[in-house]
């Protein structure tokens, strides 16, 4: 278990808790009155810590190295019935967006995401999940597939980024997201988005427009990270804590700007401290979110969703 | 010291009394593995020590894919003409009725309807022994026919494809089979009946420009040749070496191509999972 640094004080009363139960294992001293106390500080720390997270620390949590991974939800909901699709027919088949088929409750899905790795090595096999352009073109061939089909799309954000390449720049990064964006507007089958981590800018809305865009309760959405925000507009990285206030990325922000439609809670201590319960919950949100959609026609929910986009911005007229 | 010692010089068993192995009863894969010919047809054709799968024809596949073997030919009468009356080395006639008699088929591509774990499914599946599964008219029409029996029947479609590409004799009749089978698929597609491209070791030439690269999903088996302009065409014209594992199905994948590559023990299982998948059916075991 790795922690991050506003996280010490419960990795220290961890340490207590477990030192203190091999005292009680290994001698003849009653400890359970101390293990007690020490559990009940525990949560009472994590309590605090994790209800009054700052933006930057959400976006450390969303970053978290134990944090589940696109294919891990995957994995973890659709088991055995995930078919995985490869390629977008053109140069490449990118390892930084993953999609394929599965089923969810008896229904087809189909699932696409970017992809981080666990490891260096993985790491790297997948571009920190940073897709090229021929990741959104394999995810665009996908959606149209399942519109020719008539089942509907989930997909699942946590990147960095769409991947700043020279070569990335040749195939047309801009071009690939914005057909995506476009493509997506008017998709005949539902969308459901959910922001499992990273939500960074362009990369992120490339496969992010969708009838209902959930974000879970310790990811970050926006146009840029905190810290190259910082360093553009402070001209220095050290100020990327300001930055993640200012730029009111967390899903709570997000909410309230109307940007995103609902908040998905996650466990105390966030989504890694207990993966089954977050696979569970998000399993959940897809399924009871399809059932609404379902019930529209293709061209209402075509309608709704235009007119969704058609009213975000704020100005004065 | 040897433990028997040859009294006279030479091979005195006459001709009509040397005892040959039978032929095809063992199987020797390219890398040199060996294998019985029962052991091998247990183990789906392919090789058990290195894997290698072994090239088949369309009476495999359909025992592989079809449930107990029982399927329905569809239109296995129809034969080529010879209308640009060709002459190569041989006649195209005779080079057809060679081929006739060699192989026990009638054309480079035989289609049939069938149940596959229990659901229709409609293969046609190239034959290479004949003429190199090179695709003329009959394999066009008769490719043509089957996808319109899966759209008169909303039966999903499957290909395996394994050519050297179009059939030179017949010219541009042939080429023109590209788009015949092209147009048939575009039908298709709109009919939203599902299209698995399988291509086999090797398909090549005109089927890549063609129903081998237009599948809802293309998959391929492993290591089988897939490409346009042979390796040795491009080579040639390059002047260049080509690069490790050119042209192979884990190639393709890695480009962008195959959305899967499955091992033939797999196949019929990953072909039905794909369509209990995609037409939101309950998933069969």
């Amino acid at each position: 278990m790795e922690y991050l640094d506003f996280e010490l004080p419960i990795k220290e009363l961890e340490e207590q808790l477990s030192k203190c139960r091999v005292i009680g294992e290994e001698s003849d001293v009653d400890v359970t009155e101390t293990c007690k106390q020490i559990d009940k500080k525990l949560t009472q720390t994590k309590k605090d810590i994790y209800k009054n997270l700052t933006a930057w620390q959400r976006v450390q949590l969303s970053r978290h190295p134990s944090r589940p991974y696109t294919l891990d939800y995957v994995r973890a909901i659709c088991g055995d019935t995930f078919l995985e699709l490869h390629g977008d027919r053109t140069v490449k088949d990118d390892k930084a967006m993953i999609g394929g088929l599965g089923k969810i409750d008896g229904q087809s899905f189909m699932i696409i995401g970017q992809q981080k790795g666990y490891n260096t090595k993985t790491r790297q096999y997948r571009n920190f999940g940073m897709a090229n352009p021929e990741g959104y073109r394999k995810a665009l061939r996908l959606m149209k597939m399942a519109e020719k089909f008539g089942l509907p799309v989930v997909c699942l954000i946590d990147t960095p980024g769409a991947y700043p390449g020279i070569e990335a720049e040749e195939r047309g990064q801009g071009e690939a997201i914005a057909r995506n964006i476009l493509e997506m507007t008017r998709l005949k089958v539902p969308i459901i988005v959910v922001i499992i981590g990273e939500g960074a800018s362009g990369g992120a809305l490339g496969i992010g427009v969708g009838d209902r865009v959930l974000m879970l309760e310790n990811t970050w959405y926006s146009v840029i990270s905190p810290e190259s925000c910082s360093s553009i507009l402070w001209r220095s990285w050290e100020y990327k804590e300001q930055a993640a206030e200012a730029l009111k990325l967390t899903a709570k922000d997000m909410k309230k700007l109307h940007l995103v439609d609902d908040i998905v809670k996650e466990p105390l201590g966030g989504a890694h401290s207990d993966r089954e319960t977050t696979f569970k919950t998000v399993a959940q949100v897809i399924v009871e979110n399809y059932d609404d959609l379902k019930k529209l026609s293709p061209e209402e929910l075509v309608e709704e969703r235009m007119e969704k986009y058609a009213g975000m911005g704020v100005y004065k007229d | 010291m040897a433990w028997f010692k040859r009294k006279e010089k030479g091979i005195q068993t006459s001709t009509e009394e040397k005892k040959d192995t039978p032929k095809g009863l063992w199987y020797k894969s390219p890398t040199g593995k060996i294998v019985g010919a029962e052991e091998l047809e247990k183990n789906f054709y392919v090789s058990p020590e290195d894997d290698y799968h072994v090239r088949i024809g369309s009476k495999e596949y359909f025992s592989i894919l079809f449930d107990d073997n029982h399927y329905e030919e569809l239109n296995p009468g129809l034969t080529s003409k010879d209308p640009l009356k060709f002459v190569d080395t041989k006649k195209y006639t005779d080079r057809l009725k060679e081929a006739r008699e060699k192989t026990n088929l009638k054309d480079a591509v035989r289609t049939a309807v069938g149940k596959s774990m229990g659901e229709d499914l409609v293969i046609a599946c190239m034959d290479f022994a004949f003429i190199g599964g090179s695709m003329g008219s009959v394999v066009g029409e008769k490719i043509a026919r089957a996808i319109d029996h899966s759209i008169k029947n909303n039966i999903p479609f499957l290909m395996i494809s394994k050519s050297g590409g179009a059939r030179m004799m017949e010219a541009a009749l042939s080429l023109m089979q590209l788009a015949k089978t092209s147009a048939k698929l575009a039908q298709l597609a709109e009919a939203r009946i599902p299209y698995i491209s399988l291509c086999t070791d090797p398909t090549t030439g005109g089927t890549t420009a063609s129903y081998a690269m237009l599948g809802d999903i293309n998959i391929a088996e492993p290591g089988a040749l897939i490409g346009f302009a042979g390796p040795r065409v491009v080579k040639e014209a390059t002047g260049q070496d080509l690069p490790e594992g050119f042209q192979t199905s884990e190639f393709l994948q890695e480009h962008g191509f195959l959305d899967f590559i499955s091992h033939r023990r797999d196949l019929k299982k990953k072909v039905n999972l794909y369509l209990d998948l995609i037409l939101n059916r309950e998933l069969r075991s």
